[in-house]
């Protein structure tokens, strides 16, 4: 049985430029940064959660050959490869901070919805990034 | 495939997430081009290599999406989402949405109910597809204008 998710990947065309956006704006902490052989092993995680990592996975060889290297980038750029969703405690105070801290490409300002208030951005590379802040539920509809 | 491909890619994406942001705005193709710093008809004919549609069919679909949604899952009248969603003529809309969807808004509306899914996944699983051969028409998004320059 699977017990739990440990790491998932956001592929991304420079791993500098990934990690300025994931931990510096977006506010990610860095997981581990080690390189080992043509590889830089670098993943980031939310603040207080160490037991999920996302490796920033910037694609080429070994894993990829040439072509392959070439198709990944043009898609990535087009927005067709990469999805991950988050959670927040206060969406409105962080889209005013991500945008205080440079970010522009909001592809969806803060928007309420009967599950909670979210909004959408793109990583600098073409990646979508959803952060929901869930809605309240009341004591009543647990019960 | 070149870096320059690769951010042409880049900032045709940013135009287009400025349709999907600003829909409910009025918006013409001279201002989603200038999101991504091209000329109209370089960016209309860019876009359509890049994404298999023009901004225009794009844009239209995001709306009809969104009115499809509206329809769905709340009373407002059609009148009220036509305008909700960006169009400004309630004739332009109804056919708009008949060429998408294939059907009228108040019909699409009596056969379908609320649906239970994050909204993230309803802008893109229920984002109409169109019917192969549907003309395009001119319209205030001055895309036919455009083009009919190069």
């Amino acid at each position: 049985m699977i017990t739990k998710l440990n790491v998932t990947a956001i592929k991304v065309l420079d791993q500098d430029e990934a990690l300025d956006f994931y931990v510096n704006k977006l506010g990610l902490e860095v997981g581990q940064d080690f390189e080992q052989g043509l590889i830089r092993w670098l993943t980031v995680r939310v603040p207080g959660d160490p037991g999920i990592e996302i490796y920033l996975e910037k694609p080429g060889p070994p894993a990829h050959d040439e072509a392959t290297t070439a198709q990944l980038r043009e898609l990535i750029t087009k927005g067709a490869v990469g999805w991950v969703a988050f959670q927040t405690d206060d969406v409105r105070g962080l889209y005013e901070t991500l945008k205080a801290r440079g970010v522009t490409d909001f592809t969806q300002e803060p928007t309420d919805h009967f599950y909670g208030t979210d909004m959408g951005i793109r990583d600098p590379f073409g990646n979508a990034i959803r952060i929901l802040q869930p809605a309240k539920v009341t004591q009543a509809a647990t019960a | 495939m070149s870096r320059e491909a690769e951010d042409l890619n880049r900032r045709l994406l940013r135009a287009r997430d400025a349709m999907d942001r600003a829909y409910a705005q009025p918006l013409d193709v001279r201002a989603v081009a200038g999101v991504a710093h091209f000329s109209e008809a370089h960016f209309i004919r860019s876009f359509r290599t890049v994404f298999g549609e023009t901004p225009h069919r794009y844009l239209q679909r995001r709306r009809v999406e969104r009115s499809m949604f509206l329809l769905r899952e709340t009373d407002r009248s059609v009148s009220d989402i036509c305008f909700d969603v960006g169009f400004t003529s309630l004739g332009t809309f109804s056919r708009t949405f008949h060429e998408i969807v294939g059907e009228t808004p108040s019909h699409y509306r009596a056969g379908h109910g609320p649906m239970v899914a994050p909204n993230c996944f309803q802008l893109v699983a229920t984002r109409p597809v169109v019917a192969a051969g549907v003309a395009m028409r001119s319209s205030s998004f001055g895309e036919a204008a455009a083009e009919a320059a190069l």
